[in-house]
């Protein structure tokens, strides 16, 4: 058996072996159990209920909310708490909470999210809440034993606020804390009023994390609080969102006009000549919490994405059979539309950016597993330099910054030419460790949920259209449209594309993440060199392609003398944001293909089948290499040409750009031809004879 | 009863029923197409004995269950990230073939000796359970050469339930034709019960139980022994999926009365 022997194609579409490799959880039994745990209950109850027709309505009804008991019973609930407090996943949990989003969405993303607003509520204080907050929520967020007689809470957050307030922009917090009273020597007493939009878990929540700004002098800043339903005033938990997509999650505007101990507010406060300082603020908290919620959101559009491919096959192969004339046995009766190659084709493009989706999602929530174990270390580091925050941190992180660009630039270099030692002493430095990670994620997050949910729900909406119109109706097997119009929410909640793409156009500028993108040209170019059935030169041509056009627009002006990099400057910057999320994607997808090419082999139960899922992921990830230069491409040649007068036809930079754009695309050889393949192994593939949830 | 059962059950993977059964030649004998890629489950018949073990586990004080597996080392491992999360068990694991093609005796004879060799066994203190039938392996004699190997002679097929008495004699109903039952009382252990579907529904994963199972599981399938089973002296002159004789008709919103009046007039004709 050979790798390049490309006549083999994969047997039956990846399962958990395969899987397990690719998203590195193949020696993590804890994980896998979450994994059984959660699809039992996505291919369970959660399935049925959709089948039921539970999603016709927007209100909290009984059988929508028997999730939740579901959720307890099967650990769902109890992956987001820490060990100490009944959970079931020890260390980090990024990986763990996406897989378990991974196998919910596969089936319903209003499901998965009811199972992770919990984390979402329970996250600011989980990150940044004092030990006393931590102990308290934890151990109510804390599914009972069996026999014991303990009501479980459940949490919602609460940032969202009616218009015109906050939505996109999360500065602007109308929500307001005040001083009620505060007798001398006592706790302060705090009057909250804040109204809420679109808050998930309304119908149940015991305990909201709330954002609220101030206008009284005597609270320093804007902070997090955590309200109860117990609490003395208003807790209205609103009228139910109309919403038409997520129907099994719930959504209200609720009112709360509420006292609360100052004990309440997220990260405790100190005082100081009569003025409550939080320890936080609002933005401070959000910041370290959602960056990491958010894969999960990413990551649901992934799963279905890779869940419509089994129905569509199904569908597509069936197509004919029973038809007047059409005999057992010939070709019409046993592919039906699988005989057409656009119909392999499309079908091939949803499957690739369904893996590209996954893979990015799975290597983002890793980068976090990673980032978690350290940045503690790092802020004690920070703590004993009597480093701070703001200016300070600014400075404390010059060198390690340098050292982690060093390292990277290092790693870039030749194996056995480069100073290993060196790697190996940097690689140990917390600090660098801290500032590399950081950096990678600070780009990967966004675009794990930019791409993956906006682009995702293009791809979902393609997915219907194969299904004809069958599609567009409760019966479609796999729940397509309803999966297609969950992804425009899944585009818009935590953070809208325009949130995400904001973030990067800032990240993708720090040059230890540039550092970063050398060593995956020098990675890829290696690879392409190896095995150009990758489509990895081409890739690494793409990743060169875009640091030029980052490099153009930091010098270049338009036609009228305006430069091209201003902060506002949406419409250059967003598309380049938009550029590097397609080459990320297709980047971490190349990656685990290799993981498995690397350890499949070896595996007793995949390793002899190997060679046919090595294979046609491969060419998957070839043909979506090609798709994602030709966006890069696209995206390069409107703002190189685009901002220049005609008579300039963009001078030496425009020479530049098509040089560059030529050796681009010009490494595209047999990406097409690969797809052919792919094609053809989706005609070949042996599905089960039915889906194993219900319709 | 004073120290409780010991209740052995004998299960392993058939391959998920909804998956594509295509019987081919291999160069081993008969097979089904894919096979090592198939997803498994544990076979239908065990995991009800499995059920109901640990049910009566939980019912009589001191009683302790095993789960005997004879079956591909690596897939037994990834069966166990659901199994182990249903009931509290100790697994005993044979890295061998759990092909729908091998013969029974050899499977049985590995079985007996695994039992035998379960450290501390009490005989006097033994029920056997397992399916009385397989999804994959359906000779419907495993069970009872598995017993007769062990000298237990008290065997019971096609078993819905056990009712234990306090003195440990009890009860069994086993099917038999007509949808009637065969009622049996038994002095006590050793007995061996092939189980049909009992009366216990599949219990939730409880990641809880998984927790306290994988401790001994990981060590049980690294220390797990070849089994040389295989298809013996058997020579299959033809393998073919049995034909569907069900017709099938997708209908919305009928009512129960409606769909029993058509089950009926459908047997009768
Ligand atoms: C079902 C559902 C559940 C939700 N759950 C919660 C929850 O539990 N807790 C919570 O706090 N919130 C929740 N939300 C709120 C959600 O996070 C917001 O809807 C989201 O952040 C977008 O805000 P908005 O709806 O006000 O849109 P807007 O802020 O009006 O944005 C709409 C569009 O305007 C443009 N735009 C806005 N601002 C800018 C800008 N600065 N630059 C460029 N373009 C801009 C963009 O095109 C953007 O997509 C939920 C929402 C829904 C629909």
């Amino acid at each position: 058996m050979t790798m390049k022997d490309v006549s083999q194609t994969i047997t039956m579409l990846p399962g958990d072996e395969i899987r397990q490799i690719m998203w590195r959880y193949a020696d993590r039994f804890d994980m896998q159990m979450a994994v059984m745990g959660a699809r039992s209950v996505a291919r369970g109850l959660i399935a049925r209920l959709v089948a039921d027709g539970e999603r016709n309505t927007h209100d909290w009804t009984d059988a929508k909310n028997r999730m939740y008991q579901a959720f307890d019973e099967s650990g769902i609930t109890a992956a987001g708490l820490d060990m100490a407090y009944g959970g079931i996943i020890d260390g980090p949990r990024n990986l763990a909470l996406s897989l378990i989003s991974y196998e919910l969405a596969w089936v319903d993303g209003g499901a998965a999210t009811t199972s992770l607003v919990n984390n979402l509520a329970l996250g600011p204080i989980v990150e940044k809440g004092t030990p006393e907050q931590r102990e308290k929520y934890m151990r109510a967020c804390m599914p009972p034993a069996p026999g014991e007689d303990r009501k479980i809470w459940r949490g919602s957050f609460a940032l969202t606020e009616p218009l015109p307030y906050v939505g996109v922009d999360t500065g602007v917090v109308s929500g307001r804390v005040s001083v009620a009273e505060w007798e001398e020597g006592k706790e302060p007493i705090l009057q909250v009023e804040k109204r809420g939009r679109f808050i998930t878990n309304m119908a149940v929540a015991n305990f909201i994390t709330a954002a609220v700004d101030t206008e009284d002098p005597r609270i320093k800043t804007s902070c997090m609080v955590i309200l109860e339903e117990s609490d003395e005033g208003v807790f209205d938990r609103g009228t139910p969102t109309h919403k038409l997509v997520h129907q099994l999650s719930n959504t209200a505007d609720p009112i709360f006009s509420l006292k609360i101990p100052a004990s309440r507010i997220v990260g405790g406060y100190t005082i100081k000549e009569g003025v409550i300082i939080p320890n936080l603020t609002h933005s401070e908290i959000i910041e370290a919490v959602f960056s990491r919620t958010r894969v999960g959101v990413g990551v649901m559009s992934a799963a279905k994405l890779l869940s419509a491919v089994e129905p569509l096959i199904r569908y597509q192969r069936g197509r004919f059979r029973g038809a007047a004339g059409i005999e057992a046995g010939s070709p019409r009766y046993d592919l039906g539309l699988q005989m057409k190659e656009d119909a392999l084709h499309r079908l091939a493009d949803v499957w690739a950016t369904g893996e590209a989706a996954a893979s990015l999602g799975f290597e983002i929530s890793r980068v976090y597993d990673q980032l978690t174990l350290i940045e503690k270390e790092a802020h004690q580091i920070f703590e004993a330099q009597g480093v701070t925050g703001g200016r300070a941190l600014m400075k404390a992180l010059r060198k390690p910054q340098s050292d982690a660009i060093e390292m990277l630039r290092l790693m870039a270099q030749p194996e056995g030419a480069r100073d290993e030692a060196r790697i190996a002493e940097l690689k140990a430095d917390t600090l660098v460790q801290f500032v590399w990670l950081s950096a990678v994620g600070n780009v990967l997050c966004p675009a794990c949920k930019l791409w993956d949910t906006g682009y995702g729900a293009n791809m979902l909406r393609e997915a219907v259209s194969l299904m004809g119109g069958y599609g567009i109706t409760e019966d479609c097997p796999g729940f397509l449209f309803q999966k297609w119009t969950d992804a425009q929410l899944e585009a818009t909640y935590e953070g809208p594309e325009v949130v995400q793409r904001r973030q990067i156009s800032l990240t993708m500028n720090n040059e230890v993440f540039l550092a970063q993108i050398e060593l995956w040209v020098a990675e890829l170019r290696l690879l392409g060199a190896a095995k150009p059935e990758t489509g990895a030169t081409a890739l690494a041509e793409g990743f060169e392609l875009w640091r030029w056009m980052l490099a153009f627009i930091g010098d270049a002006k338009d036609a009228n003398g305006r430069p091209l990099s201003q902060s506002q400057r949406h419409g250059v910057l967003f598309p380049m944001a938009d550029a590097i999320s397609w080459l990320l994607a297709v980047r971490s997808f190349i990656a685990d293909v290799q993981e498995l090419a690397a350890r499949g082999p070896e595996h007793p139960v995949i390793g002899p089948e190997i060679a046919g899922y090595i294979n046609t992921l491969t060419d998957l990830g070839h043909m979506q290499v090609a798709r994602a230069a030709g966006e890069v491409g696209r995206i390069g040649a409107e703002l190189v040409y685009g901002y220049a007068a005609p008579a300039e036809q963009a001078g030496e930079a425009g020479s530049a750009f098509q040089k560059l754009r030529a050796k681009m695309e010009g490494s595209l050889a047999g990406s097409r031809l690969a797809k052919d393949r792919v094609g053809k192994a989706l005609s070949q593939v042996m599905i089960p004879e039915a889906l194993d949830y219900p319709l | 009863m004073t120290n409780g059962f010991q209740i052995v059950v004998c299960g392993s993977l058939v391959p998920d029923p909804l998956q594509t059964l295509e019987p081919v030649t291999t160069p081993q004998g008969p097979g089904l197409k894919n096979e090592t890629m198939l997803p498994s489950v544990l076979d239908p018949w065990s995991a009800h004995a499995l059920f109901e073990a640990a049910h009566l586990a939980k019912q009589v004080a001191g009683s302790k269950v095993w789960l005997v597996s004879l079956g591909p080392k690596a897939k037994l491992q990834q069966l166990m990230m659901t199994v182990a999360q249903k009931v509290p068990f100790e697994l005993v694991a044979l890295d061998g073939s759990a092909s729908g093609f091998t013969d029974a005796h050899g499977v049985a004879a590995a079985l007996a000796d695994a039992i035998g060799a379960i450290p501390g066994l009490d005989k006097s203190r033994l029920l056997v359970f397992g399916g009385c039938a397989s999804a994959s392996r359906d000779a419907s004699v495993t069970m009872q050469l598995v017993g007769e190997r062990l000298g237990i002679c008290d065997q019971f097929v096609g078993v819905d339930e056990i009712h234990v008495q306090a003195d440990g004699a009890f009860s069994v109903l086993e099917r038999i034709e007509g949808g009637e039952y065969l009622a049996s009382t038994c002095a006590g252990a050793p007995a061996v019960l092939a189980w049909a579907t009992g009366n216990l529904p599949e219990p939730p994963n409880n990641p809880q139980i998984g927790m306290g199972n994988m401790r001994g599981v990981m060590p049980a399938l690294q220390k797990a022994k070849p089994a040389a089973v295989g298809v013996g002296g058997i020579a299959y002159a033809k393998t073919e999926i049995p034909a569907q004789k069900r017709q099938t008709r997708i209908v919305k919103d009928a009512s129960t009365d409606e769909i029993a009046r058509e089950i009926v007039e459908w047997i009768r004709q």
